[in-house]
């Protein structure tokens, strides 16, 4: 099938993290961070995201440059 | 109930994901050529995916919600549904059942029935999994939508609808394969989306070792915070086996070893994993032989940590419900509508009643057991009290227990705004990513096993095609009548489950004997098959759990046999139809005569079929090996949480 499954997973996860990450950096401070126990965590889980779907692009890319299927 | 508001932010996720699962259906249309590109994906899949969709398609909003109404409820001993249940029949599919699935031609679980048996098997099969699998979707989509309305505010018919034409998007463009990639993606949205919620929730009762010492005092007094009216010992709720051993009473389940590890682990699991169409087509779209064997092994893995995210936060909100944290409180039964109650409230405060005919007044106007000293708390506010906050107050004094509303009450505690669109959408995407699931295995077996078979044989490719596009549509408008129906009729939704439950039981038997025994004969199966299911309904009719009337529950015929609890009652009617379907399948066999020659049977029983060689590169990819790791860590698991 034509479609790396990664490539939509990756990019959807790395915009995802990155608006919270740059949303969590304007509001940081906000009253509303008293919810998750003072944590910044839009930042801190934005940016777990981000990491998460910039590694999926990454191995998509490794991936379409070798022949082999990815090993689950 | 206090709605919360959604952000800009929030919208954005939310707007994102829909925009990539529809994507993902537009990309895949290109490739839709013939029937069975759209309706079984067949032979086009890499395993990592397959996997992963095999454990998504399962992982609905239900079983998110269920799992944590469970965990709730009865702890940590939830965890058997998947520690005990579901792995061990997925590493028997792997291993011992996938070859004759994607080894003969089949292209479905009912069409194997028919290539085995006969006809009659195939029909009873898919008639009444085509009609399940609209049902299932439709009483998901029914809590969903009702979900929504209670925390977002949002509108129940528009929640409802928007959500299908999302998933009737996708797969109408892209078909199985497009519901298996977006599955993929929905797995990591409901880990990445849940798991920040959990860890706070973790973190805030004081980590794993308080959360036990808490459960413990929890154990010796449910009854406080309204989970359960008996007693039990400190590890009631945070020993998976230990209270098993001491028979019924000593835990929530009401549930006997025997029951547990039989009738759960054995019967209904493997009846549910190793049979049920809906988890087979993902393992049967798997590229080659390998990788379908490989793909239930594949879920297992998730499968066997995904407790962590679905039973521990319902546990997680029995901790903090009973500390009181921060007023937490495990949330009320909603009241559906205050249009009769705010008066009677406000009448009852004005008039100078004693407490207790004041408190019994309000009562019979709510419908629900009430906390007393918070009724009488609202009544001396009443007069004060504007429309919404005295709602509120009125919500706020019922004392019985929403259990499936645990999971967004924790995600309303701890989610603010950007967090808050993650949770939502990833609760959204378990919704569709079960939708799908059922929708694209109605769409196969009523194409292939139905409208193929008995309707309109012998037609061309294209139309089967057109009509698997058809019939998706329509399938989607049928669960959407079934949500409906379901928010209408529930004790009729409890009837039609009920039936099904009758219906899966003996199934396993059935395919146990098909696969293994040669000399197993198409009367032997379909009369083995009517009989369990039939035992299945008089086993109902005679029994009854404690505390149940007879009626819906069981019982209507005369009650032979109580059991403790409604879960055991139906692990011991599994256990009975599957014996009796086993014994008629076996005893009718040997009495009946084979139809079908050594050769036909040649890839579909076991003594029939050449031995499969593994020819995995590495020893330790094949499918025994794998399962035995599996098993191994399975067993690890149930030791560390004994």
């Amino acid at each position: 099938m034509g479609l790396d499954i990664r490539y939509p997973i990756g990019l959807m996860f790395g915009t995802i993290g990155l608006v919270m990450v740059v949303y969590g950096a304007l509001t940081g401070g906000d009253p509303m961070y008293q919810r998750s126990l003072g944590i910044n965590v839009n930042l801190w889980w934005g940016a777990v995201l981000f990491v998460f779907g910039a590694a999926m692009l990454f191995f998509a890319r490794k991936g379409a440059k070798g022949t082999e299927a990815p090993k689950a | 109930m206090h709605t919360v508001a959604l952000g800009g932010v929030d919208y954005f996720v939310l707007a994102l994901y829909v925009a990539f699962v529809i994507g993902i259906g537009w990309v895949l249309k290109a490739y839709m050529k013939t029937s069975s590109d759209f309706l079984t994906a067949r032979g086009s899949i890499p395993a990592w995916v397959t996997g992963l969709a095999f454990m998504s398609a399962n992982l609905g909003a239900l079983e998110l919600v269920g799992m944590a109404a469970s965990g709730a409820k009865y702890g940590i001993a939830t965890a058997h549904f998947y520690w005990v249940g579901a792995i061990p029949a997925m590493v028997f599919l792997a291993v011992f059942m996938m070859p004759f699935y994607y080894g003969s031609k089949a292209r479905s679980v009912p069409e194997y029935l028919k290539l085995r048996f006969d006809e009659r098997t195939r029909a009873f099969n898919s008639m009444t999994f085509a009609v399940m699998t609209v049902f299932a979707s439709g009483i998901s989509m029914n809590a969903l939508a009702k979900l929504l309305h209670q925390l977002l505010g949002w509108n129940y018919h528009a929640a409802l609808w928007v959500c299908s034409v999302v998933v009737l998007l996708y797969v109408l463009r892209g078909g199985l394969t497009s519901a298996i990639y977006t599955e993929v993606l929905q797995f990591f949205m409901i880990v990445l989306g849940f798991a920040p919620v959990v860890w706070l929730a973790l973190r805030d009762v004081g980590g794993w070792g308080r959360l036990n010492e808490t459960l413990a005092t929890v154990a010796t007094a449910p009854g406080k915070i309204g989970l359960n009216d008996r007693t039990f010992a400190p590890d009631a709720w945070t020993s998976a086996w230990k209270p098993l051993l001491g028979g019924p009473a000593a835990n929530p389940m009401g549930v006997d070893v025997f029951a547990m590890v039989f009738g759960l682990g054995f019967v209904l699991s493997f009846g549910y994993w190793c049979t049920n169409f809906l988890v087979v087509q993902r393992a049967m779209a798997a590229k080659n032989m390998s990788a379908a064997r490989r793909t239930p092994l594949i879920a297992a893995v998730p499968k066997m940590l995904i407790p962590a995210l679905v039973i521990l936060p319902g546990m997680l909100a029995v901790g903090l419900a009973s500390t009181g944290k921060d007023g937490y409180r495990l949330p009320p039964k909603p009241i559906k509508s205050f249009g009769g109650i705010v008066s009677v409230v406000k009448a009852t405060a004005t008039e100078n009643l004693d407490p207790q005919a004041a408190f019994a007044r309000v009562s019979t106007a709510v419908g629900m057991k009430l906390d007393e000293a918070k009724v009488a708390s609202l009544l001396r506010d009443a007069p004060t009290l504007d429309g919404n906050a005295l709602e509120y107050r009125i919500q706020d004094s019922v004392s019985e227990v929403d259990f499936d509303g645990v999971i967004l009450s924790l995600v309303k505690k701890y989610c603010p705004s950007g967090l808050l669109g993650l949770a939502l959408t990833a609760l959204l995407a378990s919704f569709m990513s079960g939708m799908a699931g059922n929708v694209t295995a109605f769409n196969t077996v009523w194409t292939y096993d139905l409208y193929q078979a008995y309707i309109a044989p012998k037609k061309s490719d294209q139309h089967y095609l057109g009509m698997g596009r058809a019939i998706t549509v329509v399938g989607i408008l049928l669960s959407i009548a079934c949500a409906y129906f379901a928010s209408n009729y529930s004790n009729a939704m409890d009837v039609v489950q009920l039936v099904f439950g009758f219906v899966n039981a003996p199934l396993f038997a059935t395919f146990l004997f098909g696969m293994f025994w040669s000399r197993t004969t198409a009367h032997g199966a379909f009369f083995g098959l009517l009989g369990g299911t039939a035992t299945s309904a008089l086993f109902h009719a005679l029994t009854l759990a404690t505390g149940n009337a007879p009626g819906i529950k069981g019982g209507y015929l005369g009650v032979v046999a109580s059991f403790p609890s409604e879960m055991a009652q139906n692990f011991w009617l599994a256990s009975f139809a599957f014996i009796v379907c086993f014994s008629l399948t076996g005893g009718i066999s040997l009495a009946t005569k084979r139809t079908k020659t050594d050769e036909e049977l040649k890839g579909l029983v076991y003594s029939m079929t050449p031995r499969l060689v593994d020819d995995e590169k590495h020893w330790i990819l094949r499918p025994a090996v794998l399962g035995s790791i599996l098993l191994a860590c399975c067993v690890v698991l149930n030791v560390i949480f004994w």
